[in-house]
């Protein structure tokens, strides 16, 4: 018989799944299974902030260039960003 | 055929039915007959009969989604729906109705809006049948699942291939798992009477789902029935947006749930494993408490309007002393109905199930209490199972049952069917027949 884990009690609800918190409490970060990283290649010219579904990247300046960033606690890992980058500065990695 | 009765409690007199039907002159009504029932002390109601109109079931529903004032109409046309609104169209063009009229591109979209237009607090109609009702299946969940009280039409017709565009109930039994209520409609009076009680329950403070009043395309969609259409009404008051408890970062707190930039919120949020279980124990929950305030709703209407169906839940007729009933939903129990009193026969009643979800459990067994047998006529089959209805019925109660499948892709069910289905209740037949 596989063990009960259902230890805690009937969490509360709000009916209709509503909330007022915000829902960065969400942190969609840990659906990745593969990793999009930016190289130094990287132009800045910010197609991949337009395309990213999540909205978690930023051209931010970096050692005084400009450079996408990617916000890792949200990115879901679709790779979007790697798909549509005009020169492929995103590259493909396993996520550990 | 379908042939209409006049209902009980109605103000229609015996004798009066559908225009255009074929076989009309040959049928004869008692006149005035009265039939019992537990809720006959409102057939005393007077009612003003210069307000009936002969009017399509279709624009009955119209009818009464305009006394409804909802603010947002979303809807893509398909038959045998069309007509529904086709008319609210037309009421919105000519100021009749003071409500936005989105003409989206799918019934995906449909439903959709309207969801988006329910969250910002105002009332909200959508019609669908079919392909259209199976296109916006996700949406379904999404609407039942954020209990918005949305109110939707369906003109019950059959579901492709063979691409068949008549009457049965493939698309709605579907979508009986989805959260929404179901309500079945004999006559276009009643769904027009069903349409205005469909918006108290959906939006009563302890129920909160969505609800769909479903009538048969064609047999009830396309047929003139005289309807008494109110001029006004103050049954179904103007919207207000239920206040709940939500989860804020001060803990709990009772809300206006209105979608506004000055109150941000979140609706139908993400729920892990640890929550998601819960949100379907509210929806069970809720349609429990959809029986009581169906049935509250219902008697409330019947006082005011001198109209009344059962009880809301179901509705019995000739059940005082038969020992035999056949249950089946929709329009074809006028047929039942006419067969019953035409040919005198006491053996045998009517049950109607008016509300299939929820499903009117305790209402049923008492009905079937003191028969000795039963069959269900039922518009659907499940392959692999056979009847929907039949088999939920059958779960209720350890009485003898025959399962009768019929009248699908608009096949008509004619008094010798019924005749043959009461024949072989009787003898107690256990069988899936095909009618």
């Amino acid at each position: 018989m596989p063990k009960n884990n259902n230890k805690s009690k009937k969490p509360k609800i709000s009916i209709g799944g509503i909330t007022a918190k915000t829902t960065l409490a969400n942190k969609t970060g840990a659906w990745r299974s593969k990793r999009p990283e930016v190289t130094d290649k990287c132009a800045g010219c910010g197609v991949c902030v337009e395309y990213c579904p999540e909205g978690c990247i930023a051209i931010q300046a970096v050692k005084g260039k400009r450079k996408a960033v990617i916000d890792y606690t949200y990115c879901k890992g679709c790779m979007i960003c790697a798909s549509v980058c005009p020169i492929k500065a995103v590259i493909e990695k396993q996520e550990k | 055929m379908r042939i209409c009765l006049p209902n009980k409690g109605s103000n229609r007199k015996a004798g009066e039915i559908s225009a255009f039907e074929n076989n009309v002159g040959e049928i004869e009504y008692e006149k005035n007959r009265v039939v019992s029932d537990d809720t006959s002390a409102f057939f005393s109601q007077e009612v003003d009969e210069d307000m009936k109109k002969i009017i399509e079931g279709s624009h009955a529903i119209a009818e009464a989604v305009k006394l409804s004032m909802p603010k947002v109409i979303a809807a893509y046309p398909i038959t045998p729906q069309t007509h529904i609104i086709e008319k609210l169209a037309e009421m919105v063009a000519g100021g009749e109705l003071d409500a936005e009229y989105m003409t989206v591109e799918s019934e995906h979209s449909a439903m959709a809006a309207c969801i988006g237009a329910q969250a910002t607090g105002v009332r909200t109609f959508t019609a669908t049948c079919s392909a259209g009702m199976a296109y916006m299946w996700e949406l379904l969940y999404c609407a039942a699942g954020m209990r918005l009280p949305i109110v939707m039409g369906v003109a019950n017709r059959a579901l492709s291939a063979p691409l068949n565009i008549w009457n049965d109930w493939s698309d709605s039994m579907g979508a009986r798992d989805s959260g929404w209520i179901q309500l079945y409609c004999e006559t276009a009076q009643e769904a027009f009477d069903t349409i205005l009680q469909a918006y108290r329950i959906a939006e009563h403070h302890n129920v909160l789902l969505p609800v769909m009043v479903c009538i048969d395309g064609f047999w009830l969609s396309h047929v003139y029935e005289p309807v008494n259409v109110l001029e006004e009404q103050d049954f179904v008051k103007p919207y207000q947006a239920p206040e709940i408890d939500v989860d804020s970062d001060e803990g709990f707190k009772r809300i206006k749930i209105v979608l506004d930039p000055k109150q941000p919120i979140s609706m139908g949020e993400y729920a892990t494993p640890q929550y998601y279980q819960e949100f379907k124990e509210a929806q069970q929950i809720a349609m429990l408490n959809a029986k009581l305030a169906i049935k509250e709703i219902h008697d409330e209407f019947a006082k005011k309007y001198g109209r009344s169906y059962g009880n809301g839940l179901i509705e019995t007729y000739n059940m005082d002393n038969a020992k035999y009933a056949i249950v089946t939903m929709g329009s074809v129990c006028g047929t039942i109905k006419h067969l019953i009193e035409n040919e005198k026969i006491k053996d045998v009643g009517l049950i109607r199930i008016k509300s299939f979800r929820p499903f009117p459990t305790s209402e049923l067994q008492k009905a079937l209490e003191r028969i000795e047998s039963f069959g269900v006529f039922e518009k659907v089959c499940s392959p692999g199972l056979g009847g929907v209805v039949f088999n939920e019925v059958k779960a209720k109660t350890n009485k003898p049952g025959a399962s009768f499948i019929g009248g699908l892709g608009g096949r008509d069910v004619t008094l010798d069917n019924v005749r043959k289905m009461f024949d072989l209740i009787r003898i107690k037949d256990e069988n899936i027949h095909w009618i």
